[in-house]
């Protein structure tokens, strides 16, 4: 038996998270793009997957600053996706171990 | 075709390793709060958004809050406002009709994979679907043991698989990395990120952050010089 409220949020959130994830695919269309437009949006890639990790590298603990170094120098080194976060889990699983918290 | 699929599918093959046993913590927190079998997958198909489906739960009381849960899971996905925007740059390949499926299917692990493969070839349907199919399906069934469950198997946390997210999107961060201009993009957004999340509560650290490394880059090109 389930509660007409309880389904009528979860239809709720998903027609509010479907909103976001659909807007952006009919914000720029039609829209040539050139100069400092193009470029923000050139910049949104690698901006947006900064500021998602931020909380988690720049603000949690050494220990997993440290591990986001680690990890990214792998992936500098072009290991595979795999490798790399694997690398990543034992390095912060091993800094927590070692350093106080 | 089959093999863009499976592509995607390989590409996508570590992150679900990761996101068993978070789908299987927010299915125990759900069943916890009362939710029924039925509405714990109900919201994952319907709404399939790891980090609301997380704040939904912990909001969740009797009589459920309707406005304030949809308008938080609003919030909460906000950033895929600017991923959707981002990415729809690079779906040419892809048959417009079939752009709100893509978008229902677009989270923030198939967003990620699918702008590190539209850095060296175009994203097609096949290869998307390769990628976002796993997730849901993982999501979906992971979730739903999990409140079948309604206990705990224990702590992501404490197998550092917490951090195989934060690996993730530092393996694909690298893959943009153009040098100088590319430092002064993140510079600028992680350091507004991480004010940001340690000033707010929520999660507009995301947005500011992403639209701070936006206008650096608007900023600072080099007018009549294609970046």
């Amino acid at each position: 038996m389930s509660n007409a409220s309880a389904i009528l949020a979860i239809l709720g959130m998903g027609l509010a998270t479907y909103a976001t994830r659909l807007s952006g695919f009919y914000l720029l269309r039609g829209i040539t793009l050139s100069g400092r437009t193009k470029a923000a949006l050139d910049a949104l890639p690698p901006a947006v997957l900064m500021a998602v990790i931020a909380p988690v590298i720049l603000a949690t603990g050494l220990a997993e600053t440290l591990a986001a170094a680690i990890t990214a120098t792998a992936a500098f080194f072009r290991l595979p996706l795999a490798i790399t976060i694997i690398i990543g889990i034992v390095s912060v699983v091993a800094l927590r171990a070692l350093l106080p918290a | 075709m089959r093999r863009e699929f499976f592509s995607g599918v390989a590409d996508v093959a570590p992150v679900l390793v990761a996101l068993v046993p978070i789908g299987l913590l927010w299915g125990t927190l759900a069943a916890g709060k009362g939710l029924t079998l039925f509405e714990a997958v109900l919201m994952s198909v319907v709404v399939f958004a790891g980090a609301a489906q997380f704040v939904a739960i912990e909001m969740w009381h009797d009589p459920v809050p309707v406005l304030l849960l949809t308008f938080t899971a609003f919030i909460v996905n906000v950033r895929h406002v600017l991923m959707s925007a981002s990415i729809s740059r690079h779906m040419q390949a892809i048959p417009r009709a079939l752009h709100p499926l893509v978008a229902y299917l677009l989270v923030d692990e198939s967003w990620a994979l699918a702008e590190r493969r539209a850095l060296v070839a175009p994203v097609t349907f096949p290869y998307f679907l390769g990628l976002a199919l796993p997730l849901a399906l993982c999501w979906i069934v992971t979730t739903g043991v999990g409140a079948m469950l309604g206990r705990s198997l224990g702590d992501p946390a404490a197998l550092g698989l917490d951090f195989a997210f934060s690996a993730l999107f530092i393996s694909i961060l690298m893959g943009f990395w153009k040098g100088r201009s590319t430092a002064g993009i993140l510079a600028a957004s992680g350091s507004v990120a991480a004010i940001t999340h340690l000033m707010t509560e929520g999660p507009w650290y995301i947005v500011a952050g992403g639209l701070a490394g936006a206008a650096y880059a608007a900023l600072t090109v080099r007018e009549g010089k294609p970046a």
